[in-house]
């Protein structure tokens, strides 16, 4: 059996499956009974100045019959009074006391307000804080969440009030509505914070009704932006958590978080640079049961590989994630698509794809199942590979074409002829 | 000759339709393949994917369209077209799965429409004028009579029978596609323009009448009854042609129809698993298929003997008739062994031998013969058109006769092999295009 357990920060936790702060941690209830499903820590529902909601909240992005490939919702903080989240932390934490109990907090920009929640989430024996930073919706119409997380300065300050007062780690959460999640992420940084947890949710509007026109989620007719997430965003969240793994001014703890649904997901999360994980979309729609596939996957693979500790998947594949400029150029590298006939159906799919939407270079045979790519004119995009529906079929096969040049290289090369 | 629609409801579907749900569940494994396999085995050339996608995206309406466009028979062809060697059979997901079940899917476009509205077919952007004759409202006829009213001609269909549709109204069991559905289809090609004359019927004076008033006549008569078995006792009250039968269980009430508790089926093709299962939903106890042959040689599709099986049909193999037996009804019927006398058993051009000796008496209360039909060349000889080896000749792609600007579409063209509802209405609208093509080049 591998080892799952995590030191993040400082935090220690079982295994690396965090529940995110949302719905699915508003109560002590729900955080007892995830931690007894086999979650190893939660984040607990944004506690803040309680709030009203509205309903509906929620809306899906569907897929190819498949429910909540994204999700939207328009939900605030908690809307419980903080006395009662404080006191449920507590015993929470006393009955279990080695799983992690990180609290998120949002609250106006003031000092002394922080100073004052920060020593009561910490009476409570939670072993850290999350700033929110993040929420798109509601409250950063009221200065708070996202609109903290896109002003850098309002970061940095925000951050601080909490560290200063803080004898925990401060895990600061980011937005993603920002144009490079390393700005703020620095901000943080400067602002002391022990840990970054990314992505929160994105912009969005889910969608809307065809027979009413009105927009999802529906609260009497009207609608708002929301907050996405789900397996949609996934590739969204592999990008920021890869630029500030690689980024050299940050350098503190990352905790993934964006779409992750199974230990596949968990997996490219930790080597892409995240030390630990949180879930929220997967659990809000299976229940707290699916972590089971999450540790029981995760260790299986690890296992397998006969990798000793999950921490060593930590950031092992981020340094692979870089600049375009320092790719090799196609006269340098290619793939080229290679179709194994024997194992095409013929549903030529692979043929209108390069046809219509890539580089005409897969041709058909009369008389012939399988169609044929013409090698020499494939520049090796892999859309080919992509919408063929049998796994294996189409091989994206690496083909030497000279030495080695990149972007940066050749224009380097240019200017030294030039010269 | 009057329909009884009330049967519909007494023979009730085998093949019950899939929920919506079931629908786009099935819809999103298809492929959406390109030049699809599905789509090129189709006769008529259906545009299988993008109508299937049209279900996927809830647009039922659409999906309909994209099938009448095609084939005007589809909510037919849906029940009774045989996919396994069709559609179905080329679906790249045989390889990697199972097929789309394209034909159900293909039932639920078309059940919905059935139900709401008919969707406007997409025009034809090069229209022609004219008047043409279609001889025969079934299968061919109408998708002739479609084809050439899309295209802008006054068309006039002519039936002997009382109700257009020809096979799919009569010949059809109505558990495997409800009468109203043949019904609903006719009145889909009336309501693109097409007028019916009905209960005529068409000899040589008043073919040669309408030859001279349309532009062109297209002949779609189908085919002929069951043939002779040719053995003493045939003419016994009892003896039944399996398509009178069924066309029985269309026209009169089924109580009035007595087959008695055991029943004998001769041939083992489509026709006859149709007569059977339908014997034992009028209430034979004992059904028995009796084939020269055995399952190997039998013409019958693998769905159509499991259905006959699960039906609690029994097959006797190798057993040939040689009288029926009865004094003023039928009684018993006289079999005798056979056995291949030389070559491939499974082979239908191998020729029998009985076995001498080996006679038994199965005492039955009736009798029904399902080995295939006569061709129907009564009008070709009447109005002279050339024939060959009991074929009407015809040009191999417009399907023009010897008779200039007559055409020939559907089974009375007497191609061998399984003649089938889908290959007709594609016979009946190439001939459409085909005179529209020839008359356009007439006009310039």
């Amino acid at each position: 059996m591998a080892d799952l357990s995590i030191n993040f920060a400082g935090i220690q936790s079982p295994n690396p499956f965090w529940l995110a702060s949302g719905p699915l941690t508003n109560t002590g209830y729900q955080v007892m009974k995830a931690f007894d499903e086999g979650w190893g820590g939660a984040v607990w529902k944004t506690v803040g100045d309680p709030i009203i909601n509205v309903g509906s909240r929620l809306g899906s992005l569907d897929y190819g019959g498949r429910r909540m490939m994204g999700l939207n919702n328009i939900e605030l903080i908690s809307d419980r009074p903080i006395e009662d989240n404080l006191r449920e932390i507590a015993e929470v934490k006393r009955k279990y006391p080695h799983h992690a109990v990180i609290v998120s907090m949002m609250f106006e920009a003031k000092p002394a307000v922080w100073a004052e929640m920060v020593k009561r989430v910490e009476d409570t024996g939670a072993d850290a804080i999350e700033l929110n930073f993040g929420c798109p919706h509601g409250m950063s119409e009221r200065g708070m969440g996202s609109v903290v997380g896109q002003v850098p300065e309002y970061t940095e300050a925000m951050t601080r009030y909490a560290v200063d007062v803080a004898s925990i780690p401060v895990i600061v959460k980011l937005t993603p509505n920002v144009t490079d999640i390393r700005v703020p992420g620095r901000a943080a940084v400067a602002g002391g914070a022990q840990a970054l947890s990314l992505i929160n949710t994105i912009n969005s509007v889910i969608g809307v009704d065809l027979d009413t026109w009105r927009p999802i989620p529906d609260v009497d007719g009207r609608g708002s932006h929301g907050g996405y997430c789900g397996p949609a965003v996934k590739p969204i969240a592999l990008h920021m958590l890869s630029s500030l793994y690689n980024d050299q001014t940050v350098g503190l703890p990352l905790c993934g978080i964006g779409g992750i649904e199974t230990w596949r997901d968990a997996v490219e999360f930790m080597l892409l640079g995240a030390g630990a994980l949180q879930v929220c979309t997967a659990a809000m729609h299976y229940g707290f049961r699916m972590v089971r596939d999450l540790t029981e996957g995760l260790n299986d693979y690890l296992d397998e590989r006969h990798i000793a500790r999950v921490e060593d998947l930590i950031g092992q594949a981020a340094p692979k994630v870089g600049d375009w400029n320092d790719l090799r150029l196609s006269t340098s590298f290619q793939m080229v698509a290679r179709i194994h006939s024997e194992s095409c159906i013929g549903c030529n799919l692979c043929h209108i794809a390069c046809d219509d939407g890539a580089h005409q270079c897969i041709g058909r045979i009369p008389g012939q199942i399988a169609p044929v790519v013409r090698e020499e004119d494939c520049v090796g995009c892999n859309l080919c590979s992509l919408v063929c529906p049998v796994p294996g079929c189409i091989e994206m096969v690496p083909v030497e074409k000279g030495p080695v040049e990149t972007w940066r290289q050749h224009e380097a090369r240019l200017q030294q002829q030039q010269a | 000759m009057s329909i009884e629609l009330t049967n519909d409801s007494q023979l009730t579907e085998v093949v019950p339709p899939l929920t919506r749900r079931e629908a786009v569940e099935e819809a999103l494994r298809c492929y959406y393949c390109y030049d699809a396999p599905c789509t090129k085995a189709c006769p008529t050339g259906i545009d299988i994917p993008m109508f299937i996608r049209h279900i996927a995206t809830d647009d039922l309406v659409g999906s309909a369209r994209t099938i009448l466009h095609s084939n005007i028979l589809g909510a037919t062809c849906a029940r009774i077209c045989p996919t396994e060697a069709l559609c179905e059979g080329s679906c790249v997901r045989v390889k990697d799965s199972h097929a789309v079940s394209i034909g159900r899917l293909q039932r639920v476009a078309m059940d919905y429409v059935m139900a709401h509205e008919v969707p406007t077919l997409p025009r034809f952007t090069d229209l022609g004028s004219g008047r043409v004759a279609v001889i025969g409202a079934g299968p061919a006829g109408l998708g002739a009579a479609a084809t050439l009213a899309r295209l802008g001609y006054a068309v006039d269909v002519y039936d002997r029978h009382d109700v257009a549709g020809g096979l799919d109204t009569y010949g059809i069991v109505s558990y495997r596609e409800p009468l109203n559905v043949s019904l609903f289809e006719v009145d889909v090609v009336r309501k693109l323009g097409v007028t019916f004359h009905l209960g005529e019927v068409i000899d040589a004076a008043r073919f040669r009448q309408l030859r001279e008033q349309a532009d062109a006549v297209v002949v779609a008569v189908g085919l002929g009854r069951v043939p002779k078995l040719e053995i003493p006792g045939e003419d016994l009250p009892g003896v039944y042609d399996a398509l009178d039968l069924i066309e029985q269980t269309k026209t009169r009430p089924l109580a009035e129809i007595n087959l008695g508790r055991r029943v004998a089926v001769i041939g083992a093709g489509n026709t006859a698993v149709d007569a059977a299962t339908c014997a034992r939903r009028l209430g034979a106890e004992e059904v028995s298929i009796l084939y020269r042959r055995d399952e190997s040689a039998m013409s019958a599709y693998s769905y159509e003997y499991e259905f006959a099986k699960q039906d609690g049909v029994a097959y006797r193999w190798w057993t040939l008739p040689v009288e029926i037996l009865g004094s003023s009804h039928v009684e018993a019927i006289r079999c005798v062994r056979t056995r291949v006398a030389e070559g491939d058993v499974s082979s239908r051009q191998s020729p029998l031998i009985r076995v001498s000796g080996s006679e038994f008496l199965m005492p039955v209360t009736s009798v029904i013969r399902a080995i295939g039909q006569e061709k129907e060349i009564s009008l070709w000889q009447a109005i002279g058109a050339e024939m060959h080896d009991g074929r009407v000749v015809v040009d191999d792609v417009t399907y023009a006769t010897s008779i200039p600007g007559v055409y020939a579409a559907g089974d009375c063209l007497g191609r061998p092999g399984e003649a089938t509802v889908v290959q007709a209405v594609e016979d009946g609208k190439r001939v459409a295009h085909a005179i529209h093509q020839a008359l356009a080049r007439q006009a310039s």
